[in-house]
């Protein structure tokens, strides 16, 4: 098998073979990769998929590997909620949520991309992977990589919460606490990367790595009976998932899986870092950077790399951008976990939250069917909702103390 | 004197190995273009329809254009003007 014709700069068209490199020669712009689309159409049938696992592999047509998944066999297919209390809520009639907060097997949607860069590692033939990240990633390439038997090198800010520690260390990777924030990280890996030949997934794996985000749009689209949805919420920090989701969108209907699409994309960042979102409404595509300052951390990129793309398809799509204070990040977060059951990371609280504006500014029509995405789970940032939650009923161990609170609730 | 320019590695090759070389006062776009007289095929890695590619930042003593006035960014005599490709590294996704 294999459907991957090679890859292509984003910027000035130059093609370039199947390597582990990310970055234009001649113009510096991001590589994509690119598919025999036609020999796709001829061969997946949405009755090939179906008969397929529940996993993310089972639109591996779509995504660039050579050989069959190696790694990150049971991550994807993660559950669309039809999210009735929350539709009550904000007041539309039919909304759904794409709930990676169980994706497997670290608990966020990087368990998707990172499977595919370690499969894509694999057929390379690396044996070190390695990132930089502030959590969700360093959690996800951790974990499968342990599982895939490479050697890995995982560096964060020497700054990290102690939890987002041990949820890395666990899995005992090599893991570097670097002594600056993650755009010190970041230089320094571009500079480790050029030097060792490790697969970093988001550096040199990275045209690859970002494939697996389509894997969500993908989903969505079977699990709404093959269906594009009228509006998709997607939060924003390099802005790549939004660019991916689309992505799916038009290539199942480029491939015939789906007749229509009329999808408006949204994009959902927090205020304290919103640079995609301030160029969109400023009707503009020049992202000027910013410094975060925002409790939703897994969204806290200043410069994101995939801004423009993502400026272009919320304009091309119809869609909008919203961002929300940190009150208003916690306030989601409530919302849903309250509704739903559902208890998401702060960037889920982000898409909430902004969904809730978007709605209500009637950008998001009351009477469409609506998915947000949310892509973390909760457990991994408890501190953000130091002090924020519900109190607890404190009593002595007899019925008496019981009936006492119980009349103070009822 | 005349404008400073830092050349990134990849395009060192064109200015044979040169971290830093010189050009004329007037816009960035104007310098660019005198440089590729001396150094020919720089232009079109840097610049494309005479705007800059998106994905390479240039920064007049270290501001960066796009917040001063674009391609139309005057220099002048002693300015210092750096050319940094802005792939990936510093700009990924960290969550």
């Amino acid at each position: 098998m294999g459907y991957v014709n090679g890859l292509k700069c984003r910027e000035c068209g130059r093609e370039y073979p199947v390597d582990p490199i990310y970055v234009c020669e001649f113009c510096f712009g991001p590589l994509e990769v690119i598919y025999d689309y036609k020999n796709i159409k001829k061969m997946l049938k949405r009755k090939t998929i179906e008969k397929r696992e529940e996993s993310l592999w089972r639109y591996k047509e779509l995504l660039p590997i050579d050989g069959e998944p190696q790694v990150g066999l049971n991550s994807g297919f993660t559950p669309l909620v039809r999210a009735d209390n929350l539709a009550a809520a904000l007041g539309v009639r039919e909304l759904y949520v794409k709930d990676d907060t169980v994706a497997h097997p670290t608990l966020s949607f990087k368990d998707r991309v990172v499977a595919v860069a370690l499969t894509k590692a694999k057929e390379f033939g690396f044996d070190t992977v390695a990132c930089a990240s502030t959590g969700n990633l360093a959690h996800s390439v951790s974990a499968h990589g342990a599982k895939a038997g490479f050697k890995r090198f995982v560096f964060i800010p020497a700054s990290l919460e102690q939890s987002k520690i041990v949820a890395s260390l666990v899995y005992e990777p090599n893991l570097v606490a670097v002594d600056g924030n993650y755009d010190e990280v970041n230089r320094l890996c571009s500079e480790i990367a050029n030097k060792y030949p490790w697969a970093f997934v988001n550096i040199n794996i990275r045209p690859f790595y970002a494939e697996g985000s389509k894997t969500q749009g993908f989903e969505i689209i079977e699990q709404l009976g093959w269906e594009a949805p009228d509006n998709v919420v997607v939060p924003c920090a390099s802005g790549s998932l939004l660019t991916k989701v689309w992505k799916a969108f038009k290539e199942f209907r480029e491939i015939g899986l789906i007749k229509k699409l009329g999808t408006k994309v949204f994009a959902a960042q927090a205020t304290g870092c919103s640079p995609i979102s301030a160029a969109i409404k400023q009707g503009s595509d020049i992202i000027k950077p910013v410094k975060p300052n925002t409790v939703a951390k897994s969204l806290a990129i200043g410069n994101p790399a995939d801004g423009y793309y993502a400026c272009h398809i919320v304009k091309e799509t119809g869609g909008y951008a919203e961002d929300v204070s940190d009150e208003e990040i916690i306030d989601g977060i409530k919302l849903l976990a309250k509704t739903e059951g559902i208890f998401a990371e702060t960037a889920g609280g982000v898409t909430v939250a902004a969904a809730k504006k978007l709605i209500a500014q009637g950008r998001i029509g009351r009477n469409e069917r609506t998915v947000i995405c949310i892509t973390g789970n909760g457990l991994k940032t408890q501190e953000a909702l130091t002090g924020h939650t519900a109190e607890m009923h404190h009593i002595k161990p007899n019925m008496a103390a019981f009936e006492e609170i119980f009349k103070k609730i009822s | 004197m005349a404008v400073k320019v830092r050349i990134p590695t990849p395009l060192q090759r064109l200015t044979e190995g040169k971290e830093e070389v010189e050009g004329m006062a007037g816009s960035v776009i104007g310098l660019i273009n005198d440089l590729e007289t001396r150094y020919p095929g720089i232009a079109e890695r840097i610049s494309d329809g005479g705007k800059i590619r998106r994905f390479v930042n240039v920064y007049v003593n270290e501001e960066d254009i796009r917040f001063l006035q674009a391609e139309q960014t005057p220099v002048k005599d002693g300015d210092e003007v750096s050319i940094v490709p802005a792939i990936a590294g510093g700009q990924t996704a960290c969550s």
